[in-house]
Order: structure tokens, then C-alpha cells, then sequence
């Protein structure tokens, strides 16, 4: 399917140390289409931080098929991810990860560091989506002078810089007041519906309100998956 | 990714956190500086020993008695009495020798030396009127002894400036005054001009009277201790050796050179044997500095842990963003390099300057040679890469993940 962006079939996840096999994730299968925003939910422990790694090409499924965007990213090396998490996913992180006593200009213009655009380009750019983004009159400040929400929206402009096919957000709201995450929230929820694809991983259910789709994880399985906003809530309770 | 980028990011890094910087340099600094200094002022200390050896005269061979081997056979010090006086002046006249200029026979002790109340214990030289010519010698007051004065075996005396100053003061002139050599009274003619030098080498603390008043009356001896030979171009010199060698097997009646009762060596020799030492000692002091060198590059490469550690987070960030391998190795390489090439040039600066004063401080000519200059900014280059290498793969090879998760 030609607006299909995250396809995943049959995913398997095991971490191997001396003593033990520890199952992260087992035969987790689903699809995700271009303009969707879909919430990935579960208790801590349930597999939904691996199943982020691995859709954010972070790491390597142990067995399993993940096509992103149509590339086969399960076996492709360290280098070529890099270039993979580079043109065709976001991140928005739940600590920001900004870079310290750095501006919020210069960490819009990371991404593009890497991707080799040019100086001129990659200011004009920046500043473009750091006013899309409502903080044009911050540019110049460190991330130590911005409060919680506005960090949040820096890592939002830099994930939306490279125009990826795949805006990939981990609890983006767990280190920031809940005014402010309404702000994100709402930020998110106008992004999508100019058409950029969304997954997100939380645990909040308010939160995970937000999305369009939610799908649950428990114990490295899928649990649920819907579309239906009542079906949701009975879920809830 | 452009390098000014790289070379941005790096100043900016370093620039964070000054002191440690600073610090972390300081160890090559220290390094560079030691083997810069080291090696200039070996340096300097070997053409001071050259050009003292070549003040000692020019085109000069020096035959000494003694066998040139030194196997199992060689004779026992007190047999070195197989040169004369007559030997010297054959080497002279003969029509076999075409090569040589002059000729100098020499016979030298150690005796003291009293002048009223006054006593030195100095070098004694039994010498012939030729020696100012051979040995390029010249006078500050009075003359040189001459051919009569060898003839007669007469009582006179030249003295050096360091024997003039031991026994009569500082200045004063001691031409007519009389000094007395183990008991013989001698009248002084002569003060030598001042050559200089030190230990070994002063030779301003000597007195030269003639060679057959050494060896009949003081010494008591009918052998001579050295002859010097001057060729008469430097060209000629291996010739005048050849020469010289052939006529005093002839005279000593010995048919093969290998068991030649005397050596010859030239001016060359005595400079390479020198050259060998200096080089040696300068290879050694080198060599201790290289080892602070080692230290400072050790110091560079914890200090490069330390900061991937720290950093570990960045990194990780860097890598989600999209930073190959590549990348990551050049940026924590270049802070190395950096690093290192900063305190190369500022060791460079500080070498230079400390031997510049010690130079003048122990009155050594001042040479710095380019090589060790681009030596040092190659060889702190280098360090940096040597030792930044190991932390950087660390940094590259960090997992995004874990690196993210980093507390």
C-alpha cells in the first residue's frame, strides 16, 4: 500500500544476558498509514519503550519484518540507521534532550548538520519552523532559559526540520506541567491534521486521548488496538 | 558535514570547561617543551664542542705511541714510550712526507707550579717552537721560545692566563719573573692569549717550556708523549696520515701495520668520537623527555574518557538525530587534536624560550633547528591522534539507547 508508513509484521524482541532470555516483544504485528496519529499505551515493563526503539530504527528487532516508509530497516548496519533516523523519523523525547548551554537555533539545525545542508539553508529553515512553532523570539536562548513546555516545542521544530515521513514522540509530556502539555498536545493535534503521521508512547490515558488510534501492549503482546473512541474509554475502566 | 564545523563544535567543547582544558595541555606543553629545550640545547653543546676541538688547531693528525688495537695484546700504559723526539723531526726532513706543513712533538705532565707563595698544580707542556704555528696559538705578551732555547734544553716558561692569574693575580704581567717547577727555577718569557674552555678543554691552564728541558731535566725521560702533524691542506690530511704512518713503521723497524707501536688519529676523529658522546646524551635526554611527552598524551587521553563519559548523553542524542560513526570519531579526534596541537605550539614557545635562556645563562651558542620544530607541532599532532583514537571509538561506538537512557 503506497501510503502505508510503519508496516510491521511478526516482530520479535528477546535480550539475552549470561543467566537469562528476557521476551520483550513477541510476534507484534500492525500497520500504520500516512496521517494517522496512533498512541502506543502500556504499563511500564510491557514492552512499549522496545517497540519504540525498534520503530525509531534505535535498535534492531531480533526476528521479525519493519518496513518504514518502504525500506526494509530489520538488517540494515549502524550507519545506514543513523541515516534512516535522520531523513525519515522525529524524535521528541520525554527529557526534551536538547543540547546543554546550546541554542534553540543551533539545536533546530542538528538534524541538518548531518544531512549536509547548507549553513544558509539550514538558519533558514530553523527559524522557520521555530515561528511555526511560537518561539521566534527565542531563538537565541539556551535550553536552561526556556521553561519545560517551551524546551518541548524546540525538540518538536527540530524533529519537524527534515520533514520526516514518521513523527515518533516518547511520553513527550512527562517532564513538563500539565498547562504546558496541553500546549503540546495541541501542538501534536494540528501538526496531524496537516498530515504528518504521529506514533506516540505513553502511559497517560489522558494523554493517549489525543490520539486517533490507540494501540495497547501488555506483557510484549499486542492487546488492543482501536479506532473507536468508546471502545477506548471501556478499556479505561 | 564540513570540517569548520567540526573544528566549531570542538572550540566550543573545549572552551566549556577552561581550566580543565587548560590543564589537560599543560601535559603536553610540559612534554614538548622538555624535548624541544633538550634537544636545541644538545645541540648547541655540540657545535661548542666542535668548535673547540677546532680551535685546537687545523688539518691537524695527532700521533700518540701505543698500539691502535685494543685486543687481548695491548701493551700496559707504562710501555707507551715508543715515540722520540727524533721521530718528530724525521717526519719533518724526510723526502718520503710531502704532505705536512709543520710538526709539532709534545711530552706533557701534570707538576705543581710555585711562584713566591703562590702554587697551582697545572699541566706541564714539553714543546717545540712549531707548537703556536700547529696548535694556532698566540701570544699576549712577551714570545715563544725558540729553536736555541730547544737546543740548550733552557730554563724558560710561557705561561697560560689561568696559571698568570693562579700565581701572580689577575692581570698582572709575569714576563721576566721566575716560577718554579718541582724545584727548578724557570724564567717566564711568554703569556698565551686566552682560547677558553673548560675541564678538559681549558687551555689556558698550562705551561709550555721547551721539550728537551722537559724530558732531560724535569722529567727525567728521553721519550715523548705526542707528535702533531699538520698537513698542509685539509685535503691532504688522509695523505699526511698515510705518509706519516708509513715513515714510523720504517723507523721502528715494524713490517706489519697491524701491530704499529703507535696511533693515528685526525682532528675528524676526535670530532666524531665527540659528536658520538653529545649525541649520545642528547638521544638520552630526548628519550626522558619523550617519556613526560608519553605522560602528557596519557593525560590527554583520560581527560577524552572522562568527557565521553560525560557527554555519553549528547552522544546519544547526536546518534538519534542521525550522526554516523564518522562523525562522531572526527568530533572527539579533532578535540584531541586540537588539544594537543594548542600545547604543541605552546611547548614549542616555552622549549625555545627555556633554552634560549639556559643557553645564555651556561654560554652555549643558541641554535634551535627547524626540524625539531615540526617535529614537535607533527609529533603533538600525532599524540593527539594516538591517544584520542580510543576514546573516540569508545563515543561511536556507544549504543544510542543505552547512551539516551545515561543518567
Amino acid at each position: 500500500m503506497a501510503d502505508t508508513i510503519i508496516q510491521v509484521s511478526h516482530l520479535s524482541k528477546v535480550y539475552k544476558n549470561e543467566a537469562m532470555e528476557t521476551v520483550a516483544l513477541s510476534d507484534v504485528s500492525f500497520h500504520v498509514h500516512k496521517g494517522e496519529f496512533v498512541a502506543i499505551m502500556g504499563p511500564s515493563g510491557s514492552g512499549k519503550s522496545t517497540l519504540m526503539h525498534i520503530l525509531g530504527a534505535l535498535d534492531l528487532p531480533t526476528s521479525g519484518e519493519y518496513i518504514l516508509d518502504g525500506e526494509n530497516v530489520e538488517k540494515l548496519s549502524a550507519d545506514k540507521l543513523a541515516e534512516i533516523r535522520n531523513k525519515k523519523i522525529g524524535f521528541v523525547f520525554q527529557a526534551f534532550n536538547l543540547l546543554p548551554r546550546t541554542t534553540a537555533l543551533k539545536n533546530v539545525m542538528l538534524p541538518m548538520v548531518y544531512a549536509g545542508v547548507s549553513k544558509e539553508e539550514r538558519v533558514k529553515k530553523a527559524k522557520k519552523y521555530l515561528e511555526m512553532i511560537g518561539l521566534g523570539d527565542r531563538m537565541d536562548h539556551t535550553s536552561s532559559q526556556l521553561s519545560g513546555g517551551q524546551q518541548q516545542r524546540v525538540a518538536i521544530a527540530r524533529a519537524l526540520v527534515m520533514n520526516p515521513a514518521l513523527l515518533l514522540a516518547d511520553e513527550p509530556t512527562g517532564n513538563i506541567a500539565s498547562v504546558q502539555a496541553e500546549e503540546v498536545m495541541a501542538i501534536f493535534q494540528q501538526l496531524n491534521n496537516e498530515g504528518h503521521t504521529i506514533v506516540m508512547i505513553t502511559h497517560e490515558p489522558d494523554i493517549a486521548e489525543h490520539a486517533k488510534r490507540i494501540i495497547y501492549v501488555r506483557d510484549g503482546k499486542i492487546t488492543g488496538d482501536s479506532h473507536d473512541h468508546r471502545q477506548r474509554i471501556a478499556a479505561k475502566k | 558535514m564540513e570540517f569548520s564545523e567540526t573544528f566549531a563544535s570542538a572550540f566550543e567543547a573545549l572552551s566549556l570547561n577552561k581550566l580543565r582544558t587548560a590543564l589537560a595541555t599543560l601535559g603536553v606543553v610540559i612534554g614538548i617543551g622538555a624535548v624541544i629545550a633538550l634537544v636545541s640545547l644538545g645541540q648547541s653543546g655540540q657545535k661548542a664542542v666542535q668548535s673547540q676541538i677546532q680551535s685546537l688547531g687545523s688539518n691537524l693528525i695527532t700521533v700518540i705511541p701505543g698500539a691502535q688495537t685494543t685486543g687481548a695484546v695491548r701493551q700496559a700504559a707504562g710501555g707507551n714510550t715508543t715515540l722520540t723526539f727524533d721521530d718528530a723531526k724525521a717526519i719533518l726532513v724526510s723526502p718520503q712526507v710531502t704532505s705536512v706543513a709543520n710538526v709539532s712533538a709534545e711530552l706533557s705532565r701534570r707538576a705543581q707550579v710555585t711562584a713566591g707563595r703562590n702554587n697551582t698544580n697545572t699541566q706541564i707542556l714539553g714543546a717545540t717552537p712549531a707548537y703556536p704555528e700547529v696548535r694556532k696559538l698566540t701570544m699576549s705578551s712577551g714570545s715563544f721560545f725558540t729553536q736555541r732555547d730547544v737546543d740548550s734544553a733552557s730554563k724558560v716558561a710561557v705561561v697560560g692566563p689561568q696559571v698568570v692569574s693562579d700565581l701572580f693575580g689577575e692581570g698582572s704581567n709575569p714576563v721576566g719573573q721566575t716560577i718554579r717547577i718541582n724545584r727548578l727555577s724557570f724564567s717566564v718569557i711568554g703569556v698565551t692569549t686566552s682560547k677558553g674552555g673548560t675541564g678538559f678543554l681549558n687551555q689556558d691552564d698550562i705551561v709550555f717550556i721547551p721539550i728537551t728541558t722537559a724530558q732531560k731535566q724535569l722529567f727525567g725521560v728521553t721519550y715523548i708523549g705526542s707528535i702533531s702533524v699538520e698537513a698542509k691542506s685539509e685535503k691532504q690530511i688522509n695523505q699526511a696520515r698515510d705518509e706519516v704512518g708509513y715513515l714510523l713503521l720504517s723507523r721502528h723497524r715494524i713490517s706489519d701495520p697491524a701491530s704499529a707501536d703507535f696511533s693515528i688519529f685526525s682532528q675528524e676523529d676526535v670530532l666524531g668520537a665527540a659528536n658520538q658522546i653529545t649525541s649520545t646524551f642528547t638521544a638520552l635526554l630526548s628519550g626522558i623527555a619523550a617519556i613526560s611527552l608519553l605522560v602528557g598524551g596519557i593525560g590527554i587521553m583520560n581527560i577524552m574518557l572522562v568527557t565521553v563519559t560525560e557527554r555519553t548523553r549528547e552522544i546519544g542524542l547526536r546518534k538519534a538525530l542521525g550522526a554516523k560513526k564518522r562523525w562522531i570519531i572526527s568530533q572527539f579526534l579533532t578535540e584531541s587534536v586540537l588539544l594537543t596541537f594548542v600545547g604543541g605550539i605552546l611547548g614549542m614557545i616555552l622549549g625555545t624560550g627555556l633554552s634560549f635562556i639556559i643557553s645564555q645563562f651556561i654560554k652555549l651558542p643558541f641554535s634551535i633547528s627547524f626540524s625539531s620544530i615540526a617535529l614537535a607541532v607533527g609529533v603533538s599532532g600525532g599524540i593527539g591522534i594516538l591517544f584520542g583514537w580510543y576514546p573516540a571509538q569508545k563515543a561511536a561506538h556507544l549504543s544510542p539507547i543505552e547512551a539516551l537512557r545515561y543518567e
